[in-house]
């Protein structure tokens, strides 16, 4: 990662912003002290460390808002943090500039079930929401595997998926309004209880816009009632090549499961030796496939994905007779990282998102770079909606070990963006993919998103250094040049 | 007023560059379909896309289709159907409602994002543009997404121009999830419930887990075909077994009121009218609102206005509303009833004099109109694309 340019002056103001700050919020939720700031170091992307210079706790949206305003009027950089649970090291901080840790919002406002919704405050953790309304049978539907912890705040802001986003979507499928600050203060609302956007859909942008538009201080999220049965398969195939191809005709046939996971025979293995889930050794590929719905379809469409299997070539079909056997298939799912994770020192978590009938030759061309690298590698695949999670092992305590792991990754990531796929499908860019963006964008793309967050934040104080490999000022981006000649673009792919 | 209709993207990127260099706003078209839609364009070029007119690829398996803007949207379904996919966000025809003659785009349906019953299950049109290609007022070609459902990388510019009508870029290409068509379909009708007692039947429906997907309500006087007084409906949508189960326990929910059944060939009858505000296209001479609320306030939307006929979809949450076409059409009235609540209010058919004189799309406050202005300059900054098309000032 190339390093951003500091600002020494902001570093050598930080007791006068400390005590500015102060006054605007309650003493205590302003941490200046080392060993306060040590937490704020990193997010999950624990490669990244950098301890910001100060971190602000604000309580509700007028904090958050007089903290901005200040910020604003003194070019000091913020950096929004919910859990920090990020891949993408989009929470990492900065030596010359604030983060702003939005935990003490955590309050639910409101649950409305006859609208089917629930107003939280962004620090509630995305799991939190489905536990206010499960008494009554509903659940919020994305579920990120850091649901525990990752808050409704930091999902907006990555635009979070989980397993069972194929039938339910992602954050931003899920989301009906948010309250937002801009950098200067304004006080903004987008949505609400209602569906669609009057005027530019700017809720949309801002979801999945990695903290650098504007603070989120209130979300309003659908619900959906909970299906009354759920059930899993696990189908093995003697190839990687057969369990894809096996994906395609289901969802050929018109099917559309609640999540369909593969797993390769590393990590199927890895998996078993770590929890016992009762996965079969001898395969090259587990696919988990869950159903949800009313008890017939459910029943009529496992006898249909069954038989799809067996054409398939299925060496092994499972069903699930129960919900405890339905959850500890997915048990050894859960906890394939952790599990790979106890066979390497560490691993780095990739998460490209490909067409899904390039996953025989991807998974192919990730086999050679292994060897190429000499680093193992297990793959993880949410099969349905072709977003690749490949575990490069390696251990960080050998020195250059870590280079050659992001140098391995980058060119899986590349490999995902030259097959007609992209950089991320849900852990975000941040600052781990941020000097790849020009893999997969044009400089004309990369100045148009620039140009969308100079209208939010000309002086490029929310969140810089993550997303863009270059930050370039905002009055050079908004210089009208239009000229003759310059608009043919050959190498344009046309998707 | 000149015509232009580039049949190649670099042909397009040459005609909205020429007209920045000249200085001249350019009304932006597909076939011209919902010219009657919104606030009219006063520009000395009209630009369409109705000759880029590809198909890409279309991948039934990986659920996606990639397309020019100008296809027609019967052409697109037509594609789909072949094998048995559909674009679930049903996109209304309001041909009828609007008059007019022109060919509807898909170009046409993305930059307006409208949706039809399904929106209330399935999402709207944004939900499903996974990436587009696109000219901005610079005459610069840009891209955003991709043609995968999954995606995070940079920010999501097509949930920005879904909707934008053609004032940001001139979209040339757009990519779509696509899904599969039901095996069947069938609706449960709730005959004499008023538009109160249907809403909360809607909300009974929609916390059990029976997969509605799509609740109307109709009054007596626009029941016409399906009913002799007022009327609920819900949609099931599935194997066939299943739905025959679910329309059961629908029924189960309805308290005792009598009920009738729609099989899949009504169902679509009853659904495309729905879907088109058909029960309001005549007559012609009245103004026609399309408002999105709460759900649970829908029903009194309906009476806000005096002398205003309309009727309930998504459950509630939309409400068409026919009014008379004179003074404001109730504008004003209409906004500050659903101020509260939340919302928002457009005036989708009313004479052209009304629709430039009127805001036909709901006004917004002050920090908002200000971002709304700066996000435009960010892709047309001369304001060359479709001036006034959304706001007067924009």
């Amino acid at each position: 990662m190339r390093a951003m340019p500091l600002e020494p002056e902001t570093i050598a103001r930080k007791a006068q912003i400390a005590q500015a700050l102060r006054r605007l919020i309650a003493r205590e939720s302003v941490i200046e002290d080392e060993v306060g700031l040590k937490p704020y170091e990193s997010d999950a992307l624990t490669a990244y460390q950098q301890p910001p210079l100060l971190v602000a706790l604000p309580s509700t949206t007028a904090e958050v808002s007089s903290i901005l305003k200040y910020c604003h009027a003194e070019g000091v950089k913020v950096v929004p943090r919910g859990a920090g649970t990020s891949l993408s090291g989009g929470a990492l901080g900065l030596a010359d500039g604030i983060t702003l840790g939005l935990a003490k919002l955590n309050r639910i406002l409101k649950i409305d079930y006859d609208n089917r919704c629930v107003v939280a405050q962004p620090g509630v953790t995305n799991l939190a929401i489905t536990q206010a309304v499960q008494a009554d049978g509903f659940y919020y539907a994305p579920d990120p595997s850091s649901q525990i912890a990752c808050t409704i705040g930091g999902n907006v802001a990555e635009n979070s998926g989980g397993v069972h986003c194929l039938k339910y979507g992602m954050t931003t499928n899920n989301v009906l309004g948010i309250e937002m600050v801009l950098m200067t203060g304004e006080v903004i609302r987008l949505g609400g209880a209602h569906l669609d956007a009057g005027g530019y859909d700017l809720l949309g942008l801002m979801i999945g816009s990695e903290g650098l538009l504007g603070v989120v201080t209130e979300v309003t999220v659908r619900i959906l009632p909970r299906p009354t049965h759920v059930r899993a398969m696990l189908l093995g195939f003697a190839s990687c090549e057969t369990g894809g191809n096996c994906v395609a005709q289901v969802i050929g046939a018109g099917i559309i499961p609640a999540g369909m996971e593969m797993m390769d025979h590393l990590s199927t293995n890895a998996a078993e030796d770590f929890i016992h889930a009762g996965y079969p050794r001898d395969v090259d590929a587990l696919l988990i496939v869950e159903l949800d719905g009313p008890e017939s379809e459910v029943a009529e469409t496992m006898a249909r994905i069954r038989a799809i299997a067996e054409g398939c070539g299925a060496i092994c079909i499972h069903e699930s007779t129960s919900d405890e056997e339905r959850l500890r298939f997915w048990a050894g799912r859960k906890a394939a990282f952790p599990a790979l994770g106890s066979i390497s020192p560490d691993y780095y978590c990739m998460d490209g998102t490909i067409p899904r009938r390039r996953l025989p030759e991807v998974l192919g061309r990730i086999e050679e770079m292994s060897g190429q690298y000499g680093l193992r590698v297990a793959n993880v695949f949410h099969a349905g909606d072709g977003n690749l999670h490949p575990l490069i092992l390696y251990d960080a305590n050998q020195p250059g070990q870590l280079d050659k792991a992001e140098a391995f990754g980058d060119e899986i990531l590349r490999l995902c963006v030259e097959v007609g796929g992209v950089l991320t499908g849900e852990h975000g860019v941040g600052v781990e993919k941020r000097d790849l963006m020009g893999a997969m964008f044009n400089e004309t793309d990369l100045d148009q998103q620039m140009r969308v967050k100079c209208a939010f934040d000309p002086k490029h104080l929310l969140n810089p250094g993550k997303v863009f490999p270059q930050l370039k000022r905002c009055a050079e981006l908004g210089r009208v040049h239009v000229h003759r000649g310059q608009t043919r673009f050959p190498e344009l792919p046309r998707f | 007023m000149t015509l232009l209709e580039p049949d190649t993207l670099d042909a397009l990127a040459e005609a909205v560059t020429d007209a920045a260099l000249a200085g001249e706003p350019v009304e932006v078209l597909g076939g011209g379909a919902l010219r009657g839609f919104g606030r009219p364009v006063n520009a000395p070029r009209s630009l369409s896309t109705r000759r880029l007119n590809r198909i890409h690829f279309y991948e039934p398996d990986e659920l996606v289709i990639s397309l020019e803007a100008g296809v027609a949207l019967d052409a697109v379904s037509e594609a789909l159907a072949t094998s048995g996919q559909q674009l679930a966000f049903e996109p209304p025809n309001l041909s009828r409602l609007l008059g007019g003659e022109g060919v509807r785009t898909i170009g046409g349906v993305i930059a307006a994002n409208l949706s039809g019953p399904r929106r209330l299950q399935a999402g709207a049109a944004r939900d499903h543009l996974l990436g587009f290609v696109a000219v901005n007022g610079r005459g610069e070609v840009i891209k955003s997404g991709g043609r995968v459902v999954k995606n995070v990388t940079g920010y999501d510019l097509s949930k920005l121009i879904a909707g934008s009508w053609g004032t940001l870029a001139v979209i040339s290409t757009v990519t779509l999830k696509v899904l599969p068509r039901p095996e069947t379909a069938a609706t449960l009708l709730v005959p004499g419930l008023e538009a109160g007692g249907a809403v909360r039947l809607f909300a009974r429906a929609l916390a059990a887990p029976l997969d509605v997907t799509a609740a109307a309500w109709l009054p007596a006087t626009l029941a016409g075909p399906w009913a002799s007084g007022p009327v609920a409906a819900l949609r099931l949508e599935g194997l066939s077994l299943s739905v025959a189960e679910r329309l059961d326990l629908i029924a189960g929910l309805a308290e005792g009121a009598p009920t009738a059944r729609l099989e899949a060939g009504e169902t679509q009858a009853l659904w495309s009218a729905i879907r088109d505000a058909a029960p309001l296209a005549e007559p012609r001479d009245r103004a026609i609102w399309r408002i999105s609320v709460p759900p649970t306030t829908g029903p009194g939307v309906l009476t806000a206005l005096p002398g205003a006929i309309g009727y309930l979809d998504w459950a509630g949450g939309l409400v068409w509303l026919s009014v008379e076409d004179a003074g404001d059409s109730g504008a004003a009235a209409l906004r500050a009833h659903i101020a509260h609540s939340g919302g928002h209010a457009t005036l989708v058919r009313a004479s052209a004099e009304s629709r430039a004189a009127l805001e036909p799309f709901q006004p917004l406050p002050a920090p908002l109109a200000a971002l709304t202005a700066r996000v435009k300059d960010a892709f047309d900054p001369l304001r060359v694309l479709n001036p006034g098309r959304l706001y007067r000032e924009l």
